[in-house]
Formats: C-alpha cells, structure tokens, sequence
C-alpha cells in the first residue's frame, strides 16, 4: 500500500539536541530527528510523553530552551521572519479542528491563502474548492463549521492547511476527539495525502494507519524519544521494555 | 406641560444622545487599544493599562467630569461644556470597554489563535479576522449593557452647568412645579432610547447564536 516514490535522502525538518522545560519541569530531553522529503512518521507514546510538544515546536506554537530546529533549511529562532516563513511551508491538523467557527467553511480555506501568500480571491476560492473537492466537502463549502460533522470538520481543517500548499503536514490526534464511526474518512483522506507524497508527521494512536503508511514510528516516553523503527519491525520486535508495555497496553 | 417646555426636553435629549454617541463612538476605539494593550503580552504595557482601568473604574463618574472640566481649565485649556465631557465620557467608555474586552478576547478559546498562528497570519489578520468577530459576539451582551449605563451615566453632565435630559427636566420642573408629570417623561425618554438598545442586542445575540458555533 505504500506510495510508489520513496522518501528522499534530503532532510526537511532537523531537529538537534531540542530540549524544553515548563518551569521546572522537563518537556522534552535532547530531541534529535530528521524527516526527509516524503517521509512519513507516526508518533507515539502515552500521554505526558512529549510528542505534542514536539510537534508543535516545529511551527513554533512551543517554545523550546535549548538546540536548533531547521525546516526547509530555515532555522527558527526567534525571529518573527524566520517563523512566519517556516509557518508558510508547515500545515498543522489540530485534535479540536479550530475551524473558525464565524466563517463558513470556504472562508476558512480561503482566508490564510488571501492574507499570508497575496492570493487574490478568485484565486484562493479556486484553490479551496478544489481542495475541498479532494476531501469530499465541497457541497458544504458555504455551510458553518457548526452544521458539520466531526469527521467532515476535521477534512476541511486538512484542506485549510492545504490551501497554504505546505512542505509538511502536522497532525497532533486528529482522529482522538471523533466519534468512532468517523475516524475512517479522516484517516482514508490522511492516507491519500501520504499516497500523494505528503511529507507528514503525525501524532496518533491509530496503529492501523501507523502499519499502512508509516515510513518510521517514533516511541516516545517521558520527553524522549525511546524507540524508532519501521513499522514492521516496531510492532513485531520491539527493544525496549516501555514500547513493550505500551504496545501491550493499546494492541489489542 | 406645554409644547414649549416638552420641545425643550427635546433638545435635552438631543444632546444626551450626542454625548452618549460621542463617548461610546471615541471611548470604543480608545477600548479597542487599551483591550489589544492588556492582551498585548507586553508586561509593561499591560500593567500601565490595568492601572489606568483601575483608576476610572475606582473613582466616580462625576468626579472624573468634574476633574476634566476644571481640571483643564485650570492648565489652561478651555473647552466647551459638552466637549469637556465628551473627553470624560470617552475616557470613562474607554476603560470599562476595554476591561470588557480585554476578558471576551482571553474568552475566546486558545486553539483559535493557535490555528491562526499555523496558518501563518500576523497579528493583525489574526486579530480582526479571527479573534475580535469572536471576542465582539462573546461581549455583546455586557457592550450594550454599558452603553446603556453610559447614556444614563450622562445625565452627571449637569454637574459642570450643562443642560443634557435630566437638567433640562430640572429646569422645567422648577418652572412649572409639576416635577412628577415632568420627570415622569424624562423617565419614559430614556427608556424609549435604552430599551430598544437592549432588544437590539439580545437580536444581535441570538443571530450570531444561530450563524456562530
């Protein structure tokens, strides 16, 4: 089921030596990764393990102490160019949608494209409808986020980051806030997305999807990252005792 | 009561619709800044404007008029009546709205600003187009519930001599001696401005309501 075209060799997203604490307490513990083109990684681990804050320190939503994050050979430091730039080429699904719920769902696709890349309407309209298209929404597209569904709300927050043309996709439990019945039409527009050559990190517990697309899995406990491997090997031959336990825990 | 005398209530409450228009109109911009300053993330600036939101919120309405008009008189400044308390006015409407607003904007709830954020708008895309609509519908109900205590708050104009509704019902009284009939329409006429005020945004609520989440 894997897409034909394989990841490239070169980096997109490094992450070196990132470390971020809450006050006192310890966030994330020396961070190394790096995605490459077209990769597909599934984070995972319990909850209070740090993979959320990892994602979100990639569009700087977090803040971290220590090390450098680079995206598209950007390092993001402080500077507000450096991460608007940055900002432009990653798109981010959120657990909760956040759609905005006073615009109908075209505005909500439309409005990034208009003000951050210059597109004119016509342009960023055109542009929405198709992406709405592609997750099967637009007949919805002058609708409120209100008179949706869960799942049809979470495939138009997929396109409305589209609609930005990113380099990477981020996706913090995108299926966690769904009613069951749902998770599949998110998690089949998330799996054409990465057929399509999407580079994409997602933070989920759908195992399934984790074995479909995943180029790497990532364990993460305790602010770290304790384990990575192809899926294959991730859930048939684990090393560590805490992705031992933890697969016991959530594998049925 | 005649003609005459009710005409001249009339043109009482002419100018207590233009002061109240004024303070709203003026202070509601001054509270947009003070709002945006006391979210702004600047600990310095935020400090600055909760104390200027506690100092109009912690002295009297009448006291601040009173200082605006002699007070600038005093450094040299002479303004007419009503432009005197226009100032008061707004500086009053700027305060207690931007405290209400500053609260509607912390209301709206975290993940819109940091889906904005994602999608890489600047703050003042994510500020007019995302976070105020929301804060506006959120204070809705205590914007107008201000804006009627301001119009009624107006009537504290007669203390620096200037004839508004109230003080033109005064004079009348004093006139005709009827102070019952007299304030008895005083009354009916600030009612006929506020209550409406008050359908109008309990409408407003229930529109957003239904277009809203």
């Amino acid at each position: 089921m894997r897409a034909p075209e394989p990841a490239s060799a070169e980096p997109i997203i490094v992450m070196e030596h990132v470390e971020k604490w809450y006050g006192t307490f310890k966030a994330l513990y020396d961070i190394n990764l790096a995605v490459l083109k077209g990769e597909r990684i599934v984070l995972c681990g319990p909850s209070g393990s740090g993979k959320s804050t990892l994602i979100r320190c990639i569009n700087h939503l977090e803040t971290y102490e220590k090390g450098e994050i680079r995206v598209d050979g950007v390092l993001l430091g402080n500077r507000t160019v450096a991460i608007d730039a940055v900002r432009r080429e990653v798109g981010m699904v959120f657990q909760q949608f956040n759609l905005f719920p006073h615009m109908t769902i075209l505005q909500n696709c439309t409005l990034a494209p208009m003000r951050s890349l210059g597109l004119k309407k016509a342009a960023a309209e055109d542009r929405a409808r198709r992406l709405l298209d592609r997750v099967k929404v637009l007949e919805q597209a002058e609708k409120y986020p209100a008179q949706l569904s869960g799942g049809q709300q979470q495939r138009v927050a997929i396109a409305r980051a589209l609609c930005m043309q990113p380099k990477v996709m981020l996706f913090d439990e995108p299926t966690s806030a769904l009613d069951p019945e749902m998770v599949k039409e998110v998690l089949d527009t998330m799996i054409g997305l990465a057929e399509d050559g999407m580079t994409m990190i997602c933070v989920t517990h759908e195992m399934g999807f984790a074995r479909q697309v995943a180029d790497r899995v990532i364990f993460m406990a305790g602010g770290a990252i304790v384990e990575e491997a192809p899926p294959q090997e991730f859930f048939t031959a684990p090393s560590h005792e805490r992705t031992k336990k933890f697969l016991g825990e959530i594998l049925p | 009561m005649g003609q005459a005398e009710f005409h001249f209530l009339l043109v009482g409450l002419k100018w207590t619709v233009i002061l109240s228009a004024a303070g709203f109109a003026f202070g509601g911009v001054a509270g947009l800044f003070v709002a945006l300053a006391r979210t702004s993330g600047f600990p310095a600036l935020e400090r600055t404007m909760a104390a200027y939101i506690a100092f109009f919120q912690g002295t009297p309405l009448l006291m601040q008029l009173f200082v605006v008009y002699y007070g600038l008189a005093l450094i040299g400044i002479r303004l007419e009546a009503w432009v005197s308390v226009s100032i008061g006015l707004t500086l009053h409407a700027s305060a207690y709205l931007g405290e209400i607003w500053r609260g509607s904007i912390e209301a709206v709830p975290s993940g819109q600003r940091e889906a904005a954020e994602a999608l890489s708008l600047r703050y003042v895309a994510r500020m007019k187009d995302v976070i105020l609509p929301q804060a506006l519908r959120i204070s809705l109900p205590a914007t107008i519930g201000f804006l009627v205590q301001l119009i009624k708050g107006t009537s504290l104009a007669a203390i620096v001599g200037f004839t508004e509704l109230t003080r033109a019902g005064n004079i009348i009284s004093n006139q005709i001696f009827e102070p019952l009939t007299v304030f008895g329409v005083v009354g009916v006429l600030y009612f006929v401005i506020c209550c409406p005020l008050s359908i109008i945004g309990a409408q407003m609520e229930k529109k957003f309501a239904a277009s809203g989440r």
